[in-house]
């Protein structure tokens, strides 16, 4: 490295100097924009060196189970720094989603060795959790002979942490005082709208902004649009189907999923309000939703959007941001609103996905193992991976203030770090921690379906399906 | 060394041989039995505890319960159903087409035997491939098939995303997947078929239809029973084609005992009743198996003279 380009990335890393001017005085002396990354990753790993002994694990190896996705990508583009820094060897293998749960059960369950951490979502370590397959992190996180003083914790947004940490009792809040931290935040996606500007626009109707407008506005948009549907929403007979919009707007309502009296769980979804929300639910989705909605996964939600076949989409807001990218017909034309379905609402309150890491408790060397953990959540690689690559949306506060990374969304998704700055002071999980959460939610999507397909009134079905949660928690001690 | 020397060498080594023999043979077969038998026990020890994976602290033997909670479950009688519907329904139709193909294709030609060849094309194909396929196929925005019913009449036909069509529309794949495994079966029975009593027949002016009801078929129905044997006991163990199309949906449509139990122990992590339904179907697999073998061995004995 030429010593003029070294200081001024070191001018960089002392805050002397933004990342915009970086690149464009690198450029003048003409390093070009991977190289100058390259460079600037280099001299983070030189700063991140500084303060800790990295080389403690130097010679160990790590092996992860990913799954296909593009935090995995960012993490990869960036390994080599992570070997280079700590002198460690990192494997892995990597999953596509439809069979990557299997395989960590498979993996847990056995009591295998052969992965020392892998990829996870917060509702999973409710079962990996309390079945005493993975460990709680606060171990690692508080002992500051085994985390680096730059890692910075409390970086993290508040919503987002906390729901990655549960003290184990079904019912018990997430995030509370007792809590283990069963999983590191790693990337996360709130639920809002995404939707195509020039299709609203052509049938004159403006962004909705709570669910009766919405449903009003997908109607409308469909009817304009020749061979669209209104809204995209997920239905497939998955829990999957309840977590995104479905559960965001159903919150905002203030309606529960279960009822905790004093430990003991009820099912909470055969209120009024939460029978009134269902109807609309319903009823949007059988009249602008998808024709074949009951196997629509994230898959085919994103897809129809990105095709141009569906004018918005509830859902996770990083589908929208992948679908106004690469080769979609609906490239640069998608645009981003916070949503709050219920009109009363002050703010949105989206359920969120956290795709996490955690560490298997069946690990060889879980201390050398934490050294890959803290690096991969860390602010130098979330920084890398939100400027870079397409880390979104990150987990660290430090990241959203980052001006080139609010430009970079600015430029080329509209209205993104305005839904997502508007949305994250209520984001969190909302559902309630036990032990049967797939159980119940895969029930409540079934229920949905048939609701959808007219098989049961809506009344009747919520409270059928109340009956049978309320059965299933009694049978699993939990009622 | 001299010859001499090496007879004593021979004797002993060929005794222990032929002593040890017997079981050196079976030893394959035995590790094979350990291999099916250690599972399939552990299987009936898990399925007789309350076994939830999430909850290490509730496990603990409860002798049964998990089957008695199934007479009183609707949904497993609905599973139950679900299940024997699809395995006879595709069974019934697999063989009707299957056996209407070889019948076409029974008379030796170039033209024939290029045909057979291809239509064996589906069978080489991943039932779990062929299913996505078919849902590419029956999107509604831009699926072939879904454009045939538009074109047809039918624009709101939504194949497996409506409990109406859903078992119309996997029980589709399941034929487009397997009836040629049928035909190439009845095919070769049909071939081996001796010619005699068929040409006694057209000499005494038998009609077509009666020569196939009072010859073809009886002599053909070891053959159909062995394909719809095959058949039926992997029919009823359905899991990737309903799978991968609609995750044993809408609500609990096509909720058959593989996907159930699939759920149960991968996304529930219970255990107990995931093994619980398994053992149910396995009692159902044997069952069904053995009338069927009965039935194939009376007919044999028949053939035979010996009935």
């Amino acid at each position: 490295m030429h010593d003029k380009e070294r200081d001024l990335i070191s001018a960089f890393m002392r805050g002397q100097m933004s990342r915009r001017s970086l690149i464009k005085r690198l450029g003048l002396m003409g390093a070009t924009a991977a190289s100058a990354g390259t460079l600037y990753n280099l001299m983070s790993t030189n700063a991140l060196a500084a303060d800790f002994d990295w080389k403690k694990h130097s010679g160990k190896g790590v092996k992860l189970l990913l799954n296909k996705h593009p935090y995995t990508d960012a993490m990869i583009a960036n390994l080599d720094n992570f070997k280079q820094l700590t002198g460690m060897d990192v494997t892995y293998d990597v999953f596509p989603e439809d069979v990557y749960f299997d395989k960590v059960t498979a993996a847990l369950s056995s009591g295998s060795s052969e992965y020392d951490a892998f990829m996870t979502g917060a509702y999973m370590t409710w079962t990996y959790g309390p079945a005493g397959w993975i460990v709680d992190h606060n171990e690692w996180i508080n002992d500051p002979s085994k985390t680096n003083p730059n890692y910075n914790w409390s970086d993290m947004l508040d919503g987002v942490r906390k729901s990655c940490a549960w003290n184990g009792v079904p019912g018990g809040a997430l995030g509370s005082d007792d809590a283990k931290q069963w999983c590191i935040p790693w990337g996360y996606e709130q639920n809002n709208l995404t939707f195509n500007a020039g299709m609203l626009e052509k049938a004159g109707v403006g962004v909705p902004s709570n669910l009766d407008e919405l449903i009003e506005a997908a109607a409308k948009v469909q009817a304009a649009n020749d061979g669209i549907y209104g809204i995209g929403v997920r239905g497939s007979r998955s829990w999957a189907t309840i977590h995104p919009g479905f559960l965001s707007a159903y919150a905002n309502f203030g309606e529960m999923d279960l009822s905790n009296d004093g430990g003991k769980l009820s099912a909470a979804m055969n209120t009024a309000g939460s029978k009134a929300f269902h109807a609309k639910w319903v009823k949007m989705i059988q009249d602008s939703g998808a024709a074949d909605w009951s196997t629509h996964t994230w898959y085919q939600v994103g897809t129809d959007l990105g095709a141009g076949k569906s004018a918005m989409i509830f859902d996770a807001d990083i589908l929208g941001y992948f679908m106004n990218g690469g080769d979609n017909a609906m490239a640069g034309k998608l645009a981003y609103a916070p949503f709050a379905a219920n009109p009363e609402a002050q703010a949105p309150t989206p359920n969120i996905w956290i795709w996490s890491l955690a560490m298997s408790k069946f690990s060889k060397d879980l201390d050398a193992t934490w050294y890959f953990m803290q690096w991969a959540s860390g602010p130098e690689h979330g920084l890398f991976g939100a400027t870079q690559m397409d880390f979104v949306n990150p987990v660290r506060k430090s990241v959203w203030e980052s001006m080139d990374f609010r430009d970079r969304l600015n430029k080329s998704y509209p209205g993104y770090v305005e839904m997502h700055d508007v949305s994250a002071p209520g984001a969190s999980i909302k559902f309630t921690a036990q032990p049967l959460f797939f159980d119940l939610t895969t029930e409540w999507a079934a229920m949905l379906q048939r609701m959808v397909a007219k098989e049961i009134p809506v009344d009747e079905g919520l409270d059928q399906l109340a009956d049978s949660m309320d059965s299933q928690l009694s049978e699993a001690g939990l009622r | 060394m001299t010859a001499h020397a090496d007879i004593p060498a021979v004797r002993p080594r060929a005794r222990i041989s032929s002593r040890y023999l017997p079981y050196i043979l079976s030893l394959p077969a035995l590790l094979v039995c350990i291999g099916i038998l250690v599972p399939f026990v552990t299987a009936i020890y898990y399925s007789l505890q309350r076994y939830r994976m999430s909850q290490p602290w509730n496990r603990g033997m409860n002798w049964g319960e998990n089957y008695l909670n199934f007479l009183s479950d609707s949904s497993f009688w609905h599973t139950l159903q679900v299940s024997l519907v699809y395995a006879f329904l595709t069974v019934g139709i697999e063989l009707l087409l299957g056996l209407g193909i070889a019948l076409l294709l029974q008379k030796r030609s170039k033209v024939n035997n290029f045909v057979s060849i291809m239509l064996l094309m589906p069978l080489m194909t991943a039932p779990a491939l062929a299913a996505l396929m078919f849902k590419l196929m029956t999107n509604s925005n831009f699926g072939i098939l879904s454009y045939f019913m538009q074109v047809l009449g039918f624009p709101d036909f939504r194949w497996g995303a409506s409990p109406s069509t859903a078992l119309f529309t996997v029980v589709l794949v399941d034929v487009w997947v397997y009836t040629p495994f049928i035909m190439i079966l009845l095919l070769a029975g049909l071939r081996s078929l001796p010619t005699q009593p068929f040409e006694a027949a057209a000499l005494d002016g038998v009609p077509r239809l009666e020569q196939f009801w009072r010859i073809t078929l009886p002599m053909l129905t070891p053959y159909v029973l062995t394909a719809a044997l095959f058949r039926l006991l992997d029919s009823i163990q359905q899991f990737d084609i309903i799978y991968a199309m609609t995750q044993g949906g809408p609500g609990n449509t096509l909720m058959v005992f593989q996907v159930e139990a699939y759920l149960n122990f991968f996304q529930s992590t219970n255990v107990g009743r995931s093994t619980a339904l398994l053992l149910i179907l396995w009692a159902i697999t044997y069952i069904l198996s053995n009338i069927f073998v009965k039935h194939w061995l009376r007919l044999r004995e028949r053939a035979r003279g010996e009935a």
